[in-house]
């Protein structure tokens, strides 16, 4: 296969705190795989550009338009620092309108739950983070809620192509549309219509209560959800949680024009950055996904199986998943599996 | 302004706020409480609850009001909330929202909650000890507000394919909430009260919320305040929910806490939530489940409506009585073979009801049969 072979070109972006050394663990890792993976590392800090907008450097922005695949390791959040945070940059830079994170139990990882294997599809651009706000009198707030009807279809069409590409069963869109009858009627709507064209996945519509009521009683019943950004943000979280936090759960941003960012979804972790300390998992695993979204999916499932296979075997685990093993070690004894597929 | 809060909250501490006084029993020593049966399981999981008052010798008198939740018209829901303001408590079932009809027609469940100023919902999740969970030594206080935020039914459609739903955070409402929390923490000898919130993204709303929290808690230093972001909170109660004592929170995230909560202590059929105002108290479901899938097939599980009857019981001074059923329920949870479905049995919903009343018979309490 032609495409196989030819080098790919993605942007790497290690981020801050442990970003640098679990993105040099991950290259190794890929190396060792002889993924078809050239790598183009580049920082985003926030520039201020003609017209006194905020914006990432334009090489990273020529690098991401040119790659169209990026991968992104945790970045920090500045607290007064006058720009807004690098990753509303990034999502508005690039129209990333779906937070995909699938989130698959992960063996030899004990969790209370098992057999989780869930997708989670989020809009990221309207919904109830859409930052406006007002102050109508002296004690009474007004946030606003956006939905339209542009921005529901193409979540739901993603979500629906997402289910399509890899082979899951059915679609949940979750809502609550017994109260919020307009806005999030409208995205149920829009997620119906477009049900309509994809007769081969079933759709079903939940409660954002019964959806968390059944997740911690039985997570095995879900497939594919898509939803607006707020309960996205808390059924994502919460997804980790079932099957062990943010360390180990991969996540995706896919924008408009093909442009697809993968990122680990962690914090910078200051306090073990630069001794070696760090679990790369999180990052790998959106790594994994990334290979797979760009088709290589040979490569993704072989490096993924190394992964787990190293995690269930416990004897190398860094220290948030209950080993003593250093990063090193950790991506070393993944990279050893690996050739021992090959 | 930091003199103005100081004097806020000085005006905090010397208003007192109304004790919610149930209303006195009527000639006779019986009391009249509003029900409404609702849809789904409603209907048949408080006529088990009429039976077990009936049996127990319970004084209480049931007035039923119905709510069709197929009609347009809001004249069955303003009929509900009158007798309510008559009578000063009810027991309810939840009406079912269509969302299939205009979206003018409101949620009845909500405009009830609004129009009585119902502003606590309050749900204890508590591990029991004969139900199988994944998690251990639970133990949740909920409190959540009840007519405001995400929930006030305030939507246009600005431009056509774009939809506005403002979400209102007031200060009154805010304060008000966060000082039932700490009075309700302070009562119940708990140690912790922690504010749920997303002020990182919602700065003026949410972080309004946190700053009358962190207010009200000044006035508390025997009780430790922090908060949590609300995807955090998600995290952290699937795996160590061992953590939280009370909790406080807006409508929205309350919802999805609560459903959290119950779901990890065994599911929607075993707990019971209260609605508290200043004046009135409405008792339901915590998860307010309609159930229309196992409705009218006697399956479902009575422990949920039963709970809130005693609670139901205790708001009214009927101690006795709310002890003798909730023991009674307890007693009957120890025994696996009885469980419904929810919780991974296979007994019938009148099983579990009969066993109920014959434990409280056992006890040498009076009943209606010998």
């Amino acid at each position: 296969n032609r495409f196989q072979l030819e080098m790919q070109t993605v942007t790497l972006i290690p981020g801050d705190g442990i970003g640098p050394e679990i993105s040099s663990a991950v290259m190794k890792i890929f190396e060792t795989a002889k993924a078809p993976i050239r790598w183009e590392e580049r920082n985003v800090t926030a520039i201020k550009g003609p017209g006194g907008r905020w914006m990432i450097p334009p090489d990273a922005k020529e690098s991401m338009d040119k790659s169209k695949i990026g991968l992104k390791g945790p970045l920090k959040t500045p607290i007064a620092a006058g720009h807004p945070s690098m990753n509303l940059l990034l999502r508005k830079t690039f129209d990333l309108y779906a937070n995909v994170r699938p989130c698959i139990s992960i063996e030899g990882y004990k969790t209370p739950y098992t057999d989780v294997n869930l997708v989670t599809i989020r809009e990221n651009t309207e919904g109830e983070y859409s930052g406006i706000e007002h102050v109508i009198v002296d004690g009474v707030v007004q946030s606003i809620k956006l939905i339209t009807e542009d921005a529901s279809r193409r979540i739901a069409e993603y979500a629906f192509e997402y289910a399509r590409n890899n082979q899951r069963n059915s679609v949940t869109a979750v809502h609550k549309a017994n109260i919020m009858r307009m806005s999030d009627g409208l995205f149920l709507r829009k997620c119906r219509e477009v049900a309509e064209n994809y007769k081969d996945i079933k759709f079903t519509e939940m409660y954002l209560d019964t959806v968390c009521l059944n997740m911690v009683q039985d997570p095995t019943q879900f497939d594919v959800l898509v939803m607006p950004n707020l309960y996205g943000d808390i059924l994502s979280d919460l997804c980790a949680g079932l099957i062990g936090g943010l360390g180990v759960t991969p996540s995706g941003n896919i924008g408009a024009n093909g442009v697809a960012i993968f990122e680990s979804v962690h914090g910078t972790a200051p306090d073990i950055a630069g001794l070696d300390l760090a679990n790369p998992t999180a990052l790998l695993l959106s790594a994994v996904m990334m290979l797979r979204h760009m088709g290589l999916h040979d490569y993704g499932n072989k490096i993924q199986t190394a992964c787990f296979d190293t995690i269930r075997d416990k004897k190398v685990l860094t220290k948030d998943l209950g080993g003593n093993s250093k990063c090193s070690e950790f991506t070393a004894d993944i990279c050893r599996r690996i050739q021992d597929l090959d | 302004f930091s003199v103005l809060s100081f004097l806020s909250s000085l005006l905090l501490i010397t208003y007192k706020m109304p004790l919610l006084q149930p209303p006195p029993a009527k000639y006779g020593g019986r009391h009249t409480v509003t029900l409404i049966p609702g849809d789904g399981i409603g209907p048949e999981l408080l006529n088990h609850v009429r039976e077990v008052f009936r049996f127990s010798c319970v004084p209480v008198d049931f007035e039923v009001v119905h709510v069709n939740s197929a009609v347009e018209t809001e004249d069955d829901i303003n009929n509900a909330i009158t007798a309510i303001r008559r009578n000063g408590v009810a027991l309810k079932g939840n009406i079912e929202t269509k969302h299939t009809m205009a979206p003018s027609v409101k949620s009845r469940n909500n405009l009830l909650r609004t129009s009585l100023d119902l502003y606590a919902n309050v749900m204890h999740c508590q591990s029991l000890p004969g139900v199988q969970t994944r998690h251990k030594n639970i133990d949740i206080m909920i409190i959540r507000e009840n007519t405001e935020g995400e929930y006030s039914s305030l939507e246009h459609e600005s431009v056509s394919g774009v939809v506005e739903s403002l979400k209102i955070i007031t200060r009154n409402n805010s304060l008000r909430i966060a000082d039932y929390a700490f009075k309700l923490a302070r009562e119940k000898g708990r140690r912790r009260v922690t504010a749920v919130h997303k002020a990182n993204i919602m700065k003026l709303g949410d972080g309004l919320f946190l700053q009358c929290c962190r207010e009200v808690a000044s006035g508390y230093p025997d009780i430790t305040f922090d908060s949590m972001i609300v995807d955090n909170t998600t995290m952290q109660l699937v795996s160590k929910p061992q953590q939280f004592d009370v909790m406080v929170m807006p409508n929205l995230y309350g919802n999805v806490v609560s459903n959290v909560c119950a779901g990890l202590v065994g599911g929607p059929g075993l707990v019971p939530g209260a609605n508290y105002g200043h004046v009135y108290a409405v008792f339901e479901t915590a998860t307010r489940n309609t159930g229309k899938s196992i409705a009218n097939r006697n399956i479902a599980n009575p422990t949920a409506m039963l709970l809130a009857s005693c609670m139901m019981l205790d708001h009214l001074k009927l101690y006795d009585h709310a002890s003798s059923i909730r023991n009674a329920i307890l007693n009957t949870m120890n025994e696996t073979r009885l469980h419904t479905a929810d919780i991974g049995g296979q007994g019938t919903t009148s099983e579990v009801v009969q066993t109920i009343m014959r434990f409280i018979q056992s006890k040498g309490q009076l009943t209606s049969e010998y």
